[in-house]
């Protein structure tokens, strides 16, 4: 049979797909789902459906009084407990106006930093894995063992520590202790050299990385985006700079920024932070160390039950993630009336809808990789 | 693993060349399954990360032939890492019915076991062994990964156990309300 002519002017017509991406998935890094509606394989619409981890946090705190929801906090952001237990502990600070002692303000900049790069460190060894790369996973989690030691001697505990206290910190640091930090912090730079040998210039990874998922500066301002996903768009926004709390006044740090916004640089930005985390750590180790800072680790005066007076405050400071605030109502109660997160994964995984759109589905586990998600924080 | 041969139900003869070595089917069976539990790479909250931790440098899980896998089709061991809320409660029983038997499932962390922390919250199912059995509770929040490796060792132990007649998996009678003993 002869073949028709027409056949070969009908215009090809695209295959429509639909990939339901997670909620098991092993790069969702948790139980988030994407529902994507693809042309061939470049994707059309991208629906992020949150809430597979919806543990009802913020209902809980309203059962609990104040020292127990410290317990809470620890579960949302569990990459980085330190900072989510510092962030509530300035909002009852507030709400309570109580003063924390010197010693106790160094000692949370400096586990909060050690939190930091324990935190972005996982996201080194776990984007590498999403990338293809199983290496940088054994080397993250080899350092990241030894924060865990030092965390360990501190609280006793290697993943939620509830260590902070409102008014203060539970335990002051242990002997040994700052001699072992000290040697963490002279060692860390060598590594962070050879994570940039291992991945962030390997010219596989970067041609994987650098031209996609890119976020402009006025999208990632009109989006709401804060921490290294903001940062690397060239925005110069940092809580610890522009709303210092903790004593970050009087370290000296730079803000990593990054220029195009792109995957590579939200990973890039992560790895900069860390050198100036371990910076951070140093400075505070050395104020703490002086004879004159007043041995108190917290506020004189704060009663053993809790009961703020009427009234609302709001903490936040800069997480490993982004800008991380808690927002307390009071009614007088021994708990609160209503305490709400403002979880900065949550904010910054809407933006995917947008930039999502356009991409290959290979290059999508790279771009939701980069922004360093956690569910436990997003869904709350 | 090796095979202790001391602890083993085993007949060793010298024949010229080599040995020949006799023994049940049961011990042979059970030997490969709980040298090689290969667990569904799968994490739902904090417990994950030591989870992974166990995986890592320091703890190094290979050595016991646990090897994480990231289809269910290819994993014989759920490792419930996590809180377990209502609306992953569908997914996960889905993740569970499409691994191929026999299938052990731990519950990892407090949260798996009973709720833990969060035990009157009005999302969360409390404990996993309300939507399918579970072979080992691990308690913790989270368990440490030292833990984790006790849990494993202790499900080794129960698939040593098992016998081929029942042609499934340690929690074969379980759905029924059975349970076996350790
Ligand atoms: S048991 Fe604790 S650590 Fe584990 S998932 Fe639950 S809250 Fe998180």
């Amino acid at each position: 049979m002869p073949i028709e002519e027409k056949t070969f002017e009908k215009p090809l017509e695209l295959d429509q797909m639909f990939v339901n991406m997670g909620p098991q998935h092993p790069s969702t890094h948790g139980v988030l789902r994407i529902a994507l509606h693809m042309e061939g394989e470049v994707i059309t619409k991208a629906e992020p459906d949150v809430g597979y981890l919806h543990r009802g946090i913020e209902k809980l705190f309203e059962n609990r009084t104040y020292t127990q929801g410290l317990v809470l906090t620890d579960r949302l952001d569990y990459l980085s407990s330190m900072h989510n237990n510092l962030a509530y502990c300035i909002a009852v600070e507030k709400l309570m106006g109580i003063e924390v002692p010197a010693r106790a303000q160094y000692i949370r900049a400096l586990v909060s930093e050690l939190n930091r790069i324990a935190s972005h460190l996982i996201f080194f060894g776990t984007y590498g894995v999403d990338i293809g790369a199983f290496t940088p996973f054994l080397h993250a989690f080899r350092e990241r063992e030894m924060i865990m030691d030092l965390f360990e001697m501190l609280c006793g505990a290697r993943l939620l520590y509830t260590y902070m206290r409102i008014g203060g910190v539970a335990k002051n640091l242990p002997e040994d202790w700052t001699a072992k930090c000290r040697e963490f912090t002279g060692f860390f730079p060598k590594r962070l050299k050879e994570y940039d040998a291992l991945l962030s210039f390997n010219p596989i990874f970067m041609d994987r990385t650098a031209n996609i998922g890119i976020i402009s500066k006025e999208e990632a301002l009109d989006w709401g985006l804060s921490g290294p996903v903001l940062r690397a768009t060239g925005v110069n926004y940092d809580v610890r700079k522009f709303e210092p709390y903790s004593f970050y006044d009087k370290l000296e740090f730079e803000i990593p920024l990054g220029q195009t916004g792109s995957t590579w640089d939200r990973y890039y930005c992560r790895m900069r932070e860390m050198a100036q985390s371990a910076g951070i750590i140093d400075q505070c180790l050395e104020a703490l160390s002086k004879q004159d800072m007043p041995p108190d680790i917290i506020a004189k005066g704060v009663p053993k039950i809790l009961k703020p007076l009427k009234g609302q405050a709001y903490g936040h400071i800069e997480a490993s993630r982004g800008d991380l605030g808690f927002y307390a109502v009071s009614e007088g109660e021994f708990s609160p009336y209503r305490m709400h997160i403002k979880a900065p994964t949550f904010i910054n995984t809407a933006i995917l809808q947008k930039i999502l759109v356009g991409a290959k589905i290979a290059d999508v586990v790279a771009i939701l990789g980069s922004f360093d998600i956690v569910l436990g924080e997003m869904d709350r | 693993m090796g095979i202790i041969l001391e602890k083993t139900p085993i007949i060793l003869n010298k024949i010229p060349g080599g040995t020949i070595a006799l023994t049940t089917a049961d011990f042979f069976i059970n030997w490969a399954r709980k040298s090689s539990i290969w667990p569904l790479t799968f994490g739902l909250a904090c417990c994950a990360i030591e989870m992974m931790a166990a995986y890592a440098t320091r703890f190094d899980f290979d050595r016991f032939g646990v090897f994480p896998r990231p289809t269910p089709r290819q994993a014989d061991l759920m490792l419930v890492a996590g809180t377990v809320v209502k609306k992953m409660a569908s997914p996960l029983i889905r993740i569970y019915r499409q691994m191929p038997e026999p299938k052990f499932v731990i519950a990892m962390g407090s949260c798996a076991d009973c709720g833990g922390p969060f035990y009157d919250s009005y999302s969360v199912v409390k404990g996993v062994d309300k939507i399918m059995p579970v072979d080992v509770y691990l308690a913790g929040c989270p368990p440490r990964p030292e833990a984790l490796m006790y849990a494993v060792q202790k499900l080794q132990e129960k698939i040593g156990k098992m016998e081929i007649k029942e042609n499934s998996g340690a929690t074969a009678g379980q759905e029924s309300g059975a349970r076996r003993e350790l």
